[in-house]
């Protein structure tokens, strides 16, 4: 599934990174402790997180992940927007809490 | 006694967001231009640069003191400090036992290096400081206070990596010796926010990494002399030693 079709799906915000909506998705993890995520999250794996500053970035960029969605209607902080744009990773928003957009991506990509 | 301008709170070029530029050398010949009496050398996850540096500043009349700003599970960040080398290298040990191997990747971290006295690269440590270690604030202050060295959570009301914005509070059971505040936070407003805490000694350090940030700010003390231990004693308050925040 590509990222393009859970944006859809799901009502997402696109910040930035609208290069990487093709992205293939492999997966999610949801965390908000950046060490964490570096330590256990896989390629391709969409992020859940609440975390919007540009580390995440880094991270994601290392991990290979398919993109970032950013909760409860956070927005990514204005360094992040550019690098998501750079690095081609979409970076998602949603109103929602981390347990509802979870719920329904999970029933989207495990289901 | 008298008034001692410290800093207890620098990044070397060791750390991966270290400038290029804090190199040892140049922190202490920074520290002595800006009249800092005491310097801690306080990179993340590693107490490698400290030596140097105290050998380089020991000729010009700066006390260094050893440590490390650890990145805790919860990654809350803490200043531990501590005076002797045997400490230091003991310190160093309990971080290694507890930094899990992720690799650097200087492109997207930056780099993490060791440095001599001419700012030449000796080696280029491989796993990423700025990781968490799978230990948590209790864990880190109970070692530190079992080597004898001082645990002060760093910059507490900063709202990223701080025991703030992890844990939502300082836990008022967490034995510290200080609590960092932000530079620009005001002492009293923080006592008054945080009444549940009884009385904490609060000091402020720079967190440089960028040379231009050393001693921004910086503490005075009220000691006998620059010492360790009398540093110790003004953060509890003892023997008419004082922190002058």
């Amino acid at each position: 599934m590509k990222v393009s079709e859970i944006v859809k799906s799901l009502n997402l915000k696109v910040f930035s990174g609208e290069s990487g909506l093709s992205n293939e998705i492999d997966g999610g993890y949801v965390s908000d402790l950046l060490s964490d995520v570096m330590g256990h999250a896989d390629a391709g794996n969409v992020w859940v997180t609440l975390q919007n500053h540009k580390n995440v970035m880094a991270i994601a960029s290392l991990k290979e992940l398919a993109a970032i969605i950013l909760v409860k209607g956070i927005e990514p902080e204005a360094d992040t927007i550019e690098q998501s744009n750079q690095e081609g990773i979409p970076v998602l928003g949603t109103n929602l809490g981390t347990y509802e957009i979870v719920g329904k991506l999970y029933q989207m990509l495990n289901t | 006694m008298q008034t001692y301008r410290a800093d207890l709170h620098i990044h070397t070029v060791l750390s991966p967001c270290g400038d290029l530029d804090m190199s040892p050398r140049n922190i202490v010949a920074l520290a002595k231009a800006r009249n800092l009496d005491i310097i801690a050398i306080t990179d993340h996850n590693s107490t490698l640069h400290g030596p140097l540096a105290r050998r380089l500043a020991t000729p010009l009349g700066i006390k260094v003191l050893f440590g490390a700003e650890v990145t805790t599970r919860e990654e809350a960040h803490c200043v531990c400090l501590f005076d002797t080398e045997e400490q230091r290298q003991a310190f160093q040990a309990f971080i290694d036992d507890n930094l899990p191997n992720l690799p650097n990747n200087p492109d997207k971290f930056g780099y993490q290096v060791v440095v001599d006295e001419n700012d030449e690269i000796l080696q280029e440590v491989e796993p990423l400081l700025i990781s968490a270690l799978k230990s948590s604030v209790g864990d880190v202050q109970a070692k530190v206070h079992e080597l004898n060295g001082l645990f002060i959570p760093a910059h507490v009301d900063r709202p990223r990596y701080s025991l703030i914005s992890q844990l939502g509070f300082i836990p008022p059971d967490l034995r510290f010796d200080a609590l960092e505040i932000f530079r620009n936070t005001d002492p009293s407003e923080f006592l008054a926010l945080h009444s549940y805490l009884k009385n904490p000694t609060l000091i402020k350090n720079s967190d440089a990494h960028f040379p231009d940030q050393l001693g921004e700010p910086y503490t005075k003390y009220l000691l006998e002399s620059p010492t360790f231990e009398e540093i110790a004693k003004a953060l509890h308050r003892q023997d008419g030693r004082e922190v002058l925040l």
